[in-house]
């Protein structure tokens, strides 16, 4: 269905990241935000706080990150679209809750506005280094999309991509953007209401005697009913069977956990949205996701002048992984190189698909900081030369690891 | 409006309409309280004429936690020490729903005590029934933030060290406007109190002093269920409008039950339509000023 004109402001904006994803939700029909300030990613709550009184977004500011996705949890079965705002040390407090929607198969988005890390780290500069967090974060089995937006525009646009994902699929989405995409200011264009697709809930319509709140449909995500209208729902973080009941035998266990991560899984190729450049013949293929695809195309760019065949493949989401692109792309190409700013998470996904096909470099960063270009155009050519597939993950070593570990930590003997 | 009633039909439970039959027979140990605090929580249910569709009943962990399981009305079985935060979304979300948390010391008062200060404070639309039976009894009888100085505990095996929260003197000072404490014993108490908690606007508190036979009167020599209500009988003072600041217990001391705080002060959601209509007024709307 359309978006509401009334929460889409359209026009032509300059922008940083996070009001765009802000916006962005607005637009998506997010009618509750629960937050708790924390840098960076507290600009783009406060546009919400901001703008959502005018567009009927209710917004509160919780006591902390576990009163925020508890409350947006609780907003949901009121029947409305919700997302909470966070990063780093934030997210790493929501993890426990994150599992819990997952279970009780609540739609809901959470912007990750990634910093430096672990713990403190650096809460003003960016990283990468949630990634696995965002998948294995939670304890148990459970499957979510992760997307990672490399622009001001992409924020708005993903941010509805989001809700629409979070809708149809029932399952936790992450916006797992970074300080810099988040604070860097571009030009967003926010299209006409009728230009933006927004997913409905996919509500229960049936009769209430027969209705089962986890009974799938074929796509193996069930109707979702919101409280209030007299089913009695019993919504727990048990395992529970059709009904909604604690079941604790393995037969359930398997049925229903199962359910859970094959919704995901079986539903990828629907779900996963890659951009490729001149990946066809390429010899080697530049993998990367968020602020470091942006910084990879200047070392893509010099590569190239230097006559090496590179292509790029960008993650936009990247869970659920494309492995089955990446191990079609490695048995015919070189190497894949893979910048990311943490010392090596989604690299391994990509080795693990590659399955020994091609080498796999990975182009680390600590954070606090991007990729120098050069690093990604020498980590090319250092590739490219390999007469066969590196074992592993090979572990580029970086001009700013170089200058200050000069060459690496070494044990003593 | 209500739109079911009190069965009357003897073959079958009278609180029938309000229980999900089809889970019993529930968990709860022989001599708990916590099954007296749910009669009493759906007789006051029918009493406060409010229509049950439009109630949820949100609950965390542990034993209390599992009352959502059991009242037949939307009911959520949260993460151990949210349901106040939980619940606090529904609301609102959705200023019509009816909303009830249920759950024990633990949950509230230990791992979900800064949701509970800080909804008192905002002053949601909730009722938070407290089950206190002075222990972690899930998970086999450990100390909880509830337990009386000196008792025993299996994480207190000398006795208590610490002292324990006085749950109406918190609720009180943090901003609750209904605050009242009845035992598992005084049935038409506790049912008048939750009627009148459920009717009232604001962030309404109502403890439950609960035997747990299993666990706290058992490592304590307290005796079965009955003497446990014995007990109660004979030490219990009732004193309304007590200072809240006088109703902490210690170990096996008196226990002084009434109702403690009726007071009236604008409510969230009251204050929040307030303000955004004058939000969506003002001039000083910044957005207003760059005519969006």
């Amino acid at each position: 269905m359309k978006a509401d004109q009334k929460s889409v402001l359209t026009g032509v904006y300059y922008i940083d990241g996070d009001v765009a994803a802000g916006y962005g939700a607005l637009a998506a029909g997010c009618k509750f935000v629960a937050g708790y300030p924390i840098t960076p990613s507290t600009e783009a709550f406060e546009a919400v706080c901001h703008r959502g009184p005018k567009v009927g977004t209710v917004f509160i500011q919780m006591e902390d990150e576990l009163g925020s996705i508890s409350a947006i949890l609780g907003a949901v079965w009121s029947g409305v679209k919700t997302m909470t705002i966070t990063s780093g040390p934030g997210y790493s407090l929501m993890q426990e809750a994150i599992g819990f929607g997952a279970m009780l198969e609540t739609p809901f988005v959470l912007l990750n506005i990634q910093r430096g890390g672990p713990s403190t780290g650096v809460p003003t500069k960016t990283g990468q280094a949630d990634m696995m967090q965002s998948r294995w974060g939670s304890h148990g089995d459970y499957e979510v999309i992760a997307i990672a937006p490399d622009s001001p525009q992409e924020m708005f646009d993903y941010t509805i991509k989001a809700f629409n994902l979070a809708e149809k699929y029932r399952c936790p989405v992450m916006i797992m953007s970074d300080e810099c995409v988040g604070h860097m200011t571009e030009k967003v264009v926010i299209p006409d209401a009728d230009k933006i697709y927004v997913e409905p809930r996919r509500f229960y319509t049936g009769p209430a005697a027969d209705y089962r709140p986890y009974k799938p449909d074929p796509d193996l995500v069930p109707k979702m009913a919101k409280a209030g209208e007299g089913l009695n729902l019993y919504i727990t973080g048990i395992v529970h069977d059709e009904n909604g009941y604690p079941v604790s035998d393995e037969k359930y266990k398997s049925i229903y956990v199962k359910r859970l991560v094959d919704k995901i899984r079986l539903n990828k190729n629907e779900i996963i949205e890659l951009k490729e450049e001149g990946t066809d013949g390429a010899d080697v293929i530049v993998v990367s996701y968020g602020i470091s695809s942006r910084v990879a195309v200047k070392g893509v760019e010099m590569a190239r002048q230097k006559g090496v065949k590179v292509g790029t493949l960008r993650l936009v989401t990247v869970w659920p992984f494309p492995d089955d692109r990446i191990n079609e792309l490695a048995k015919k190409t070189k190497a894949f190189v893979v910048p990311e700013i943490n010392y090596g998470q989604v690299v391994y996904d990509v080795a693990r698909c590659a399955h020994g096909h091609a080498s796999v470099v990975l182009v680390p960063h600590g954070g606090a900081g991007v990729h120098n270009p050069d690093d990604v155009a020498d980590a090319i050519e250092f590739a490219v030369k390999q007469e066969k597939p590196l074992e592993g993950v090979h572990e580029f070593k970086t001009r700013l690891e170089k200058s200050v570990f000069e060459g690496g930590f070494k044990l003593k003997e | 409006m209500a739109t079911q009633k009190v069965n009357t039909n003897k073959d079958i439970h009278p609180m029938e309409n309000l229980l999900r039959m089809d889970r019993m027979p529930h968990i709860w140990c022989p001599t708990c309280g916590i099954g007296l605090a749910v009669t009493a929580f759906t007789a006051a249910l029918e009493k406060a004429n409010i229509d049950p569709n439009m109630v949820s009943i949100v609950s965390g962990i542990g034993c209390t936690g599992r009352v959502a399981g059991y009242v037949k009305v939307d009911s959520f079985h949260t993460t151990h020490g949210r349901p106040i935060a939980f619940a606090t979304g529904i609301k609102v979300a959705n200023p019509k729903m009816k909303v009830v948390v249920f759950s024990g010391d633990g949950d509230l008062i230990a791992i979900g005590g800064n949701h509970f200060i800080h909804a008192a404070r905002r002053n949601i639309d909730m009722l938070v029934v407290c089950v206190n039976n002075f222990i972690y009894a899930m998970t086999g009888g450990q100390v909880a933030p509830t337990t009386p100085l000196a008792a025993y505990a299996t994480t207190s095996p000398y006795g208590c060290v610490e002292p324990p929260f006085n749950i109406p003197y918190l609720a009180d000072s943090s901003g609750a406007v209904y605050v009242a404490r009845y035992t598992a014993l005084h049935i038409r108490r506790l049912t008048n109190a939750l009627t009148e908690a459920l009717n009232k606007k604001g962030f309404s508190v109502v403890e439950v002093i609960s035997p747990c036979g299993m666990y706290y009167s058992r490592i304590n020599r307290l005796g079965d269920g009955l003497e446990m209500m014995k007990f109660y009988h004979d030490n219990v003072e009732i004193k309304h409008g007590e200072d809240t600041k006088n109703l902490e217990i210690g170990f096996q001391s008196k226990i002084i039950c009434g109702k403690f705080v009726d007071r009236e002060r604008p409510s969230y959601m009251e204050r929040y339509n307030q303000w955004l209509s004058e939000v969506r007024a003002s001039a000083k709307n910044p957005e207003g000023k760059k005519g969006a």
